[in-house]
């Protein structure tokens, strides 16, 4: 057997001919393997990246029910369903948020995730603060960054009132480059007006 | 028994093992390595089997499918006959794995093995370690209980800090918008297919390069590595003065590997499995999420890191210590191997394994972090309030009401986020109490706009009764003493 493989070893290295034939061969085998591998990778990419979508495009509006269920002047946890859910995805599909009502139709709707590294944030009526049970963010009643961690202020929700129903546009995790939607800013100028007006 | 030795030979005309096989496992090795430190990288590869046969063994029973998966564990643990104990043996076995492994690479860096000739196989082992954690972290994830949920959650806020591409790559890690059923079909397909199938592959070029180049000799002070009369002198070592393999070093690995799984097993049957904890419904909020100890280190790290260097630091440092590792060998392929003669790297070892131990200590009891419940379950202790006047004890009511107790401990019990306040009376006047309680400062929020103004005084009136019986309360050294606007507070 390996005395075989030597003998062969030997015509190739004599002979230009059949070496420049074989060489020219197996070089179309190369290429040919290339660009079926190309073929077969592209769509594999395509594939891989399916969850990647341009921005907004998970988001729709969501109804967290009647605006009556949010008292003036107090901030309630809802709960809704993502709008992109899979029957397989059982509990959760689920997504907790802060309502504050502000006044009137005025409304705050706050992401559960804690701004630092998205743990879920608990209300105190008592003290006014939300804080994180992870690494001790705390943040005033609007939103606002009082102390610990997080860089920034809890992710908001935009919000409208459609008829007596509070809905929110929601469809992603919020973290600092999915935020759910910076408007705290906005907020902090109009001193406490919602940016849209329902 | 003519027979058991034809059968031998058919095969053996056809595998034709035994010649490779023979010299791996007679392959002569330096006297002095035949020792009880060289057993723990046998022990982790051993480790790793029992991992691939109990996974295997739990891969039949699981359903990876966020609606089913906790209730499916919930029957694993008992419903069905022993499944509690593979359970255990897979839980027990990845910390013992964890373990097991960065003891292995303590002890190759602190013996000089990862240099020349061995570097590459110090650069897998590097990979190894990597993939070990990725294996630890997506195993988490496969328990999908809170811990899991909010786990992927703190994956995915990290995740979202690289700059350009965050976005796109939070959605990728999570298969979609939210953390459910697609994130933990992708991670299961990470932990049972993607990162074992690399590990396996890893650990065959490892073993193959220990194989070919020979176990690290025992590091002698004054017997320097230099390439060019390296693979001399080891072939000298392990020639003249060594013994083969198998038995010589055999017997004390098969004996450590065998211990250690005796103590996984042990462990299994005695602690059980872990988890899963709550389950994964993100409406019940009234959860602390927490790691398993492998990263409790980096859980208390990321607490203790100001904002403004918390990204920089998330997006350099893990590639940096990578880079730094995978440079080691290069920088310091050659020199002393003996630890007597390396003191920077002595010190660098001790410095990193108390830091890991300190942060994961600091990690199991989050003083960072305030005590969601002390304010309702925690009373303020009877001794702080013997004769104090209504108005004092009003203050301790809003103590407790306004949650102060949730960041401030009194008598060791509470929060640990702030400063205990047993004797805050010692540190602070009656007005820089009042300016701190209503501005905040430091970490602590401002509560100017949750006091009322009679809440607030009360609340300092009994702040102040806070010093050691014989231990005046601060006064201002500016101004007139501030004791002499309160109430007599040194009544306790």
């Amino acid at each position: 057997m390996t005395d075989v493989v030597k003998e062969e070893q030997h015509i190739t290295k004599d002979d230009p001919r059949v070496v420049s034939r074989r060489w020219l061969l197996l070089k179309l085998g190369v290429l040919i393997n290339a660009a079926v591998g190309v073929a077969v990778a592209v769509p594999v990419v395509r594939y891989l990246l399916g969850p990647v979508k341009r921005k907004g495009a998970y988001n729709s509006w969501v109804s967290l029910g009647p605006v009556d269920q949010f008292p003036a002047g107090e901030t309630r946890l809802a709960t809704f369903e993502n709008p992109d859910k899979e029957p397989w995805d059982g509990d959760t599909a689920k997504v907790p948020c802060w309502v504050r009502r502000v006044s009137g139709n005025t409304f705050q709707v706050f992401a559960i995730n804690c701004a630092h590294l998205g743990c879920p944030v608990r209300w105190f009526p008592q003290s006014g603060l939300f804080m994180c049970p992870c690494h001790g963010g705390v943040y005033y009643a609007d939103g606002s960054r009082a102390s610990g961690p997080p860089e920034r202020g809890l992710f908001e929700y935009k919000y409208r009132v459609d008829g007596n129903e509070l809905q929110i546009s929601a469809g992603q995790l919020p973290t600092l480059s999915t935020e759910a939607k910076n408007v705290f800013r906005v907020l902090n100028n109009e001193k406490g007006r919602g940016p849209c007006a329902g | 028994m003519r027979w058991l030795k034809q059968v031998y030979n058919w095969f053996e005309l056809r595998l034709q093992l035994e010649g490779p096989v023979g010299d791996a496992v007679l392959h002569p090795v330096p006297r002095n390595t035949a020792s009880w430190w060289y057993v723990f990288g046998s022990a982790a590869f051993t480790l790793l089997m029992l991992q691939v046969v109990t996974g295997i063994l739990l891969a039949i029973v699981y359903v990876p499918s966020a609606a089913n998966a906790w209730n499916n564990l919930q029957m694993l643990n008992h419903d069905l006959p022993l499944g509690w104990f593979l359970r255990g043996m897979h839980f027990w076995g990845s910390n013992f794995m964890v373990a097991v492994v960065l003891i292995h690479m303590a002890q190759v860096f602190l013996f000089g093995a990862y240099k020349f000739p061995r570097e590459l196989t110090w650069i897998i082992g590097v990979f190894l370690l990597l993939m070990t954690l990725g294996m630890a972290f997506t195993g988490q994830v496969m328990r999908f209980d809170q811990d899991a949920y909010w786990g992927l959650g703190i994956g995915a806020s990290i995740m979202s800090r690289v700059p350009l591409i965050g976005g796109p790559l939070v959605h990728l890690l999570l298969g979609g918008p939210i953390i459910a059923g697609a994130t933990l079909s992708r991670f299961f397909a990470l932990h049972v297919f993607v990162i074992p199938g690399i590990l396996l592959l890893c650990v065959a070029v490892h073993v193959w390069m220990v194989l070919k180049l020979g176990i690290n000799e025992w590091p002698m002070p004054g017997r320097p590595v230099r390439r060019s009369t390296y693979i001399a002198e080891y072939h000298k070592l392990s020639h003249q003065d060594g013994l083969p393999f198998f038995p010589g070093a055999f017997w004390k690995d098969l004996i450590f590997s065998g211990a250690v799984l005796a103590a996984v097993a042990v462990c299994a049957a005695v602690f059980g499995p872990y988890g899963p904890t709550g389950v994964p419904d993100p409406a019940i909020i009234q959860t602390v999420p927490k790691p398993d100890f492998y990263f409790l280190w980096l859980y208390a790290v990321l607490a203790y890191l100001p904002p403004s260097l918390e990204t920089p630091f998330i997006l350099t440092v893990p590639l940096l210590t990578i880079a730094a590792l995978v440079a080691l060998p290069f920088l310091a392929g050659e020199g002393e191997k003996s630890w007597h003669r390396r003191p920077v790297a002595v010190l660098l070892l001790a410095t990193i394994a108390v830091s890991f131990a300190v942060f994961t200590h600091l990690g199991t009891y989050t003083p960072w972090s305030p005590l969601m419940d002390a304010w309702s379950s925690d009373t303020v202790p009877e001794k702080f309030l013997h004769q104090l006047s209504p108005l004092e004890r009003q203050g301790a009511v809003v103590f407790q009401a306004k949650q102060c107790r949730n960041c401030h401990s009194l008598d060791h019990v509470g929060g640990e986020r702030g400063p205990a306040l047993d004797d805050v009376a010692t540190r602070l006047t009656e007005d820089q109490l009042i300016r701190q309680v209503l501005q905040g400062g430091g970490n602590m929020p401002a509560y100017g706009k949750n006091l009322s103004p009679s809440e607030t005084t009360a609340l300092v009136k009994f702040l102040v009764t806070l010093h050691p019986p014989g231990q005046k309360p601060a006064t201002n050294a500016a101004g007139p003493p501030t004791a002499a606007l309160s109430p007599p507070a040194a009544n306790r």
